[in-house]
């Protein structure tokens, strides 16, 4: 009994936030990544036809039997709100489905009853190519890979073989590669400030380095909102820093540097660089002054005996401030909506834009997988990164 | 041989000093140099300031858009701190009593939160909550908020708990204490430093919110950030540098008190304990 007593209280005490955290975290989180491989709309509109395409080997055209029943399917669903949705869904494997979709519609009530192949197909000669049925083929569901491949720009030719998307619909690698460098320039940036404020204030006697610590903790603490407003103050087209940089004489027309992605850095530097300091500092208050004074008594110069002996004993600290504030910009978005250029945006806003503009669960579920699986890698990086600086300790 | 060596360390030094200057100056002066311009008699966000004048927050506390978004982002913040408080120090207290793997996957599925980018939270609890009716509803917000601010108080109650000499524990049971009565007069007083400041924490973190809320809210629930960041995008008016300084100077006091109790925290600590 007094064995079992406290283990059962502890799982008690745990459970309220065990279930808190599965109802508003895991759960929705595992929602939205399984709606990037679900492909809802066509199998909702067309129930009968889904069923019939699936069985399809995808050979030539479908059998009588599923024409037969897309036309009966198409008749009741005419108007309905999920007519539209599978219309667009379509659309996005195959522009122009749209209008094919929605004119077949309203044309079924004119031509005569026949066979079903031969009345599609003179509705539109398109009903009597195989790639589009191979494109309803793709949307019948239950489940895709559509989605997924689309966040990497890659789609299914008819054949099934993996394709690159027109150069036209092909956005979601460049913007990869965009939130990468921008998330590794901040990063970089970061380093070379924070590195040298964290050694400073590692070698200072804490009597002067926990108040200038206090200037390191004032900003981290500061609204984000609050710092981007001030940004946007400071570097408007006649705010302080273009008028100093006038009165100076350094430049003669006012530079843009808002809008665009030099704000968009400039103001992550600033909101990041203390996440860069502090486990900077942390580690370097551990490796002392005795190392350095080591290496320079047995006629090491001040440069030599940094390069050599202090840098890799603080490259774990380098390691984990680098890690978190990389993390944390790949997933910014607050800055870069309010500061950045249009056409510039990063990998979250167009999270939020399927997701609130769109409502497309597909594809913000997709991109949100790619992001969750990136942060989930270095975060594991950094995790294992700082246990191994507290061992070393 | 040994002079320009010296000369050159010289050079180093103040450079590195320069440079320290300058980042610090980088990391502090921007924050600092809205607060003038919310004084500005004029209505223009630059320097030279056109002389002293509190018009900006005489608008601030008359707007019938910012006192209802001060209001919304305390009624908010109050309540998703209670639902974090309460949660995180309950579960801070069970991981304790806890060891081994069900330890280590707990905390780390309590911290996860923080980890996982805000945008994906915003989007997926947008998903959910729609499809329960809570979009645009006080609730929703106040559960999305309580999640961001729980790993906090997970944080700095199981701080607070690893310094905790557990002899006290053990000697107010021998002394005749029920384990509940040990608990109220022991444990709590000395881990409550950890929870007031995880309280903190958990409240500062609503109060800042903006991304999920920007998913969440209606404007019936506009809160703070969230008026701050449709003031930005559209036209940036004085009102906001305004706000900027208010919510600068809640912030400052909020840091105030947490680093307060964190002193009071290191005094109680038992000697030689360390700090995680």
């Amino acid at each position: 009994m007094r064995c079992v007593l406290p283990r059962l209280s502890a799982w008690l005490l745990v459970l309220p936030l065990f279930l808190f955290s599965a109802g508003t975290f895991v759960v929705p989180i595992a929602l939205m990544l399984v709606r990037s491989v679900q492909d809802p709309e066509f199998a909702t509109a067309f129930p009968q036809t889904a069923v019939e395409l699936r069985r399809w080997d995808g050979q030539g055209l479908p059998g009588r039997a599923a024409m037969g029943h897309f036309i009966a399917e198409l008749r009741t669903a005419r108007g309905t709100e999920r007519l539209s949705f599978a219309a667009n869904r379509l659309n996005a494997d195959t522009s122009g489905f749209r209008s094919l979709l929605l004119r077949t519609t309203r044309m079924l009530a004119t031509v005569e009853e026949g066979d079903p192949a031969e009345m599609l197909a003179r509705i539109d000669p398109r009903w009597a190519e195989p790639a589009t049925w191979a494109a309803m083929r793709r949307a019948a569901g239950p489940f895709t890979d559509y989605f997924l491949l689309a966040a990497l720009d890659l789609q299914r030719a008819d054949h099934g073989a993996l394709i690159s998307v027109p150069a036209d619909r092909a956005v979601f690698v460049g913007v990869f590669l965009r939130t990468l460098w921008v998330s590794g320039l901040v990063t970089l940036l970061c380093l070379l400030l924070g590195y040298p404020l964290a050694y400073l204030l590692a070698s200072l006697p804490s009597k002067y380095a926990n108040p200038l610590l206090i200037l390191v903790l004032i900003p981290f603490w500061t609204s984000v909102l609050v710092r981007t407003t001030a940004w946007i103050v400071l570097l408007q087209r006649d705010g302080l820093v273009n008028t100093l940089l006038c009165q100076i004489g350094l430049i003669e027309q006012p530079l843009a540097l808002i809008y665009n992605r030099t704000g968009v850095v400039i103001a992550m530097v600033h909101v990041l660089l203390p996440l860069m300091i502090l486990p900077l500092y942390s580690v370097m208050k551990g490796i002392g002054r005795a190392p350095m004074l080591a290496a320079m008594s047995l006629g090491a110069r001040p440069a030599e005996a940094f390069l050599r002996v202090y840098l890799p004993q603080s490259a774990a600290g380098v390691g984990a401030g680098c890690l978190l504030v990389f993390i944390s910009a790949l997933g910014y978005y607050v800055t870069p909506e309010l500061i950045g250029g249009g056409g510039d945006q990063m990998i979250s806003s167009f999270i939020a834009f399927f997701t609130n503009r769109t409502t497309n669960w597909g594809m913000a579920g997709a991109l949100s997988l790619i992001l969750l699986l990136a942060t989930g890698l270095l975060y594991i990086a950094y995790a294992r990164l700082s246990r191994g600086m507290r061992l070393a300790r | 041989m040994r002079m320009p060596l010296a000369a050159a360390d010289r050079v180093l030094r103040w450079g590195l000093l320069a440079l320290c200057v300058a980042v610090l100056g980088f990391l502090i002066l921007p924050v600092l140099a809205v607060i003038p311009l919310s004084f500005n008699a004029g209505s223009f966000l630059t320097y030279p300031l056109a002389g002293f004048s509190a018009r900006w927050y005489l608008d601030f506390f008359t707007s019938p858009r910012w006192l209802p978004a001060l209001s919304n982002s305390v009624f908010i913040g109050a309540f998703a701190t209670v639902i974090a408080t309460v949660l995180g120090t309950a579960a801070a207290l069970g991981l304790d009593r806890m060891g081994g793997l069900p330890r280590q996957v707990l905390s780390a599925l309590f911290l996860m939160p923080v980890v996982v980018p805000v945008v994906v939270i915003g989007s997926s609890l947008y998903g959910l909550f729609a499809a329960l009716g809570l979009t645009a509803s006080y609730i929703g917000l106040i559960l999305a908020h309580a999640l961001l601010g729980a790993p906090f108080v997970v944080i700095t109650v199981t701080a607070t708990l690893s310094g905790f000499d557990r002899g006290l524990l053990r000697a107010a049971l021998s002394l005749g204490a029920t384990p509940i009565e040990a608990f109220r007069r022991v444990t709590l007083p000395l881990i409550l430093p950890g929870i007031v400041s995880g309280a903190i924490f958990a409240f500062a973190t609503s109060f800042d919110e903006i991304v999920v809320t920007l998913f969440l809210a209606s404007p019936q629930q506009r809160t703070l950030p969230l008026q701050m960041f449709d003031g930005v995008r559209e036209q940036i008016s004085p009102t906001i540098t305004a706000a900027a300084t208010l919510l600068f100077l809640i912030s400052m006091l909020l840091v105030g008190v947490v680093e307060l109790l964190r002193r009071r925290t290191e005094r109680l600590r038992i000697p030689g304990s360390t700090v995680t």
